[in-house]
């Protein structure tokens, strides 16, 4: 892993072309491509993007800075929450409602990493689940914030640009999503590649080695873990102006523990992982637990057990494997 | 209110030793295998089932429903140490040890209620067990005393296992410094099974005498998985005083809790933990690894 670290910082860019505009030309394809097959289902394609954003903050602080933790779909709901409130407060402008998301949500992740980074192995797996925990036990008590059980309904958002408004077929979100999504992934793709992204990684890999050579390990796991929260945030926002209803599920432990599966699923460690994941499981998800929600919870725990004794680094790393024996063959042709 | 609070002492006390009788099991495992169970719930529900079965389908009575539960499950859950749980002692990362005892987790959760039904089972007392008992300024249930009897007899014959026997001196050699004990001729595949199968079988023992508080359901595992991993935390892994103030702080936290502010559920416990997990990181009586 560090080796892989040394060779993204140090080799030359390559002619092909950018990372960036790869990932632009892909989430756009998988958008036009979901639009495509669910047509209409467009409300399950906007959660799905949603989650994924969750999915995707879950990597930064798992898959790149080596942090276990059960606890956060707490940054999710939380900003969920908060957008869900500001909406019912009368700031409906959707891009306004992204903003107070992914701050609630940077607030929510600075919080918990200088809580969950402070130690390693039990105590902080054990920290996080407490957060999470203490977090759905608050979401449950202050009923006049969050509506309870009965979740927190009746948030509905302005048009967009004051043009295109949030209808019932869920076009407009689905748009919206699929280009939040995009400017996301585009962003984190740069910050992984940066020093600092780099430098988690280091971290992950060996935290002493890390420290001898000067980095204040702490402090940029602290930090990663902000960049975490607005991400999830970010996700949690467009989950509440899409839906218009936020339950105590988006603040639970399954919502957590379900997020991690869909990463270690894909291969944490990798932005690419955590999408492919996150898509595989839901998709899958979609047309399986309608049946039967228990064979549904007995088959992902077979999943897991399968994944982790037959692909420990997770799909991606099955395609990147086909991608490098399908190069090699290529370049063998004359 | 000094009553108030001697009501609520005893409570959390039965209910501390409950989780005792069934976080100890864990706790070992940690402390000597470095692994995170997350199916250990799941054990002591199987153990719940099968004593609910035994009393109620075959008949029989309550003691050897009990013992009939502790073998059954530690022969269910034989084969996944065989098959699953030895690739993951002492040498792999927490995720996978997560994810991995999760998903049995969430398979022994998916079975049972495939098989069970969805259903809460109640595992019925003898009448010895069931009666209110008077303390004089309150009635206690008979059960709430036999948990803490069980309890104390755990947490001694526990003591007397591994600070006594010659058992006892292997598994903490092996704690210590396990390639060591390994050269010095201990076999520590087989201190490891037979530690498997003592943790299963006290998940197990707990899941039946403590099914009053923490009824025997599919979700069981879930439910009260989270708790568990906090005894073992909160105490220190390995560590049996550790494991006993551990669950009888966390016992008076939760009752104490949902006595006086129920409205705000597991608030107060989840407070107390984080608190104390971030002034004794490596638990109250835990050691450092």
């Amino acid at each position: 892993m560090t080796d892989r670290a040394i060779v993204d910082g140090m080799s030359p860019p390559r002619f092909s072309v950018p990372l960036e505009l790869r990932a632009v030309a892909i989430t756009l394809a998988l958008g036009a491509i979901g639009y495509t097959l669910f047509p209409e289902d467009l409300a399950f394609l906007t959660r799905l993007i949603s989650i994924t954003l969750l999915v995707l903050s879950l990597d930064l602080v798992t898959g790149y800075c080596g942090v276990a933790t059960l606890g956060h779909a707490a940054i999710y709901g939380v900003s969920a929450y908060v957008v869900g409130n500001a909406c019912l407060a009368g700031h409906s402008d959707p891009l306004l409602l992204l903003l107070v998301g992914a701050m609630a949500g940077a607030v929510m992740g600075l919080v918990s990493g200088v809580l969950v980074t402070r130690f390693k192995g039990l105590p902080q797996l054990v920290l996080s689940i407490a957060v999470g925990q203490l977090i759905a036990a608050l979401a449950n008590k202050l009923s006049s914030l969050t509506g309870g059980s009965d979740g927190l309904s009746g948030i509905s958002p302005g048009r967009l640009f004051g043009v295109y408004a949030f209808d019932m077929y869920g076009r407009t979100g689905y748009v919206f999503s699929v280009a939040v999504l995009m400017v996301v992934f585009v962003v984190l793709l740069r910050i992984v590649h940066s020093p600092f992204g780099l430098l988690c990684q280091a971290i992950k890999d060996d935290s002493l080695r890390a420290r001898m050579i000067g980095a204040r390990v702490y402090p940029r796991l602290v930090l990663m873990y902000g960049v975490s929260g607005v991400v999830g945030g970010i996700g949690g926002a467009l989950n509440a102006i899409n839906t218009g209803v936020v339950g105590l599920d988006s603040v639970g432990f399954e919502r957590s523990a379900e997020a991690l599966v869909m990463l270690v699923l894909g291969g944490a460690g990798s932005l690419w992982g955590a999408l492919i994941g996150s898509i595989v499981f839901q998709v899958f998800e979609h047309y399986v637990s309608a049946a039967n929600p228990f064979h549904w919870m007995t088959m992902v725990g077979a999943l897991l057990i399968a994944v982790v004794l037959f692909a420990p680094k997770g799909l991606v790393s099955l395609g990147g494997l086909l991608a490098g024996r399908t190069a090699s063959v290529l370049r063998r042709r004359p | 209110m000094a009553w108030t609070g001697l009501s609520i002492g005893l409570d959390a006390l039965s209910y501390g030793m409950v989780l005792f009788i069934i976080s100890i099991g864990l706790s070992i495992m940690m402390g000597l295998m470095r692994v995170v169970n997350l199916a250990h719930g799941a054990f002591a529900m199987i153990g719940g089932y099968l004593a609910s079965f035994a009393l109620k389908n075959a008949g029989v009575g309550y003691p050897l429903a009990i013992v009939l539960a502790v073998l059954g499950t530690i022969a269910i859950a034989f084969p996944l140490e065989f098959l699953l749980y030895r690739r993951i002692y002492r040498k792999s990362d927490e995720l996978t040890q997560i994810l991995l005892t999760i998903g049995i987790a969430f398979v022994i959760i998916g079975v049972a209620n495939y098989i069970l039904g969805p259903t809460t089972k109640s595992i019925p007392l003898p009448p010895l067990l069931s009666g209110p008992v008077d303390l004089g300024f309150r009635m206690i249930p008979a059960h709430r005393i036999f948990v803490m009897i069980c309890g104390v007899c755990t947490a001694g014959l526990l003591w007397l296992l591994i600070d006594r026997t010659e058992f006892g001196i292997r598994l903490r050699a092996a704690v210590d410094n396990g390639d060591m004990a390994e050269s010095l001729g201990i076999k520590t595949q087989i201190l490891f099974s037979a530690t498997f199968a003592l943790a299963v079988g006290l998940a197990a023992f707990g899941g039946v005498v403590g099914a009053e508080l923490l009824p025997v359901e599919p979700f069981y595992a879930l439910r009260y998985m989270v708790t568990f991993l906090v005894v073992v935390s909160v105490g220190g892994a390995g560590s049996i005083p550790g494991a006993v103030a551990a669950s009888i702080l966390l016992g008076l936290a939760d009752t104490t809790g949902k006595y006086l502010a129920p409205e705000y559920g597991e608030f107060f416990f989840y407070l107390a933990v984080i608190l104390v997990v971030f002034l004794f990181p490596n638990g109250l009586l835990g050691r450092r690894h």
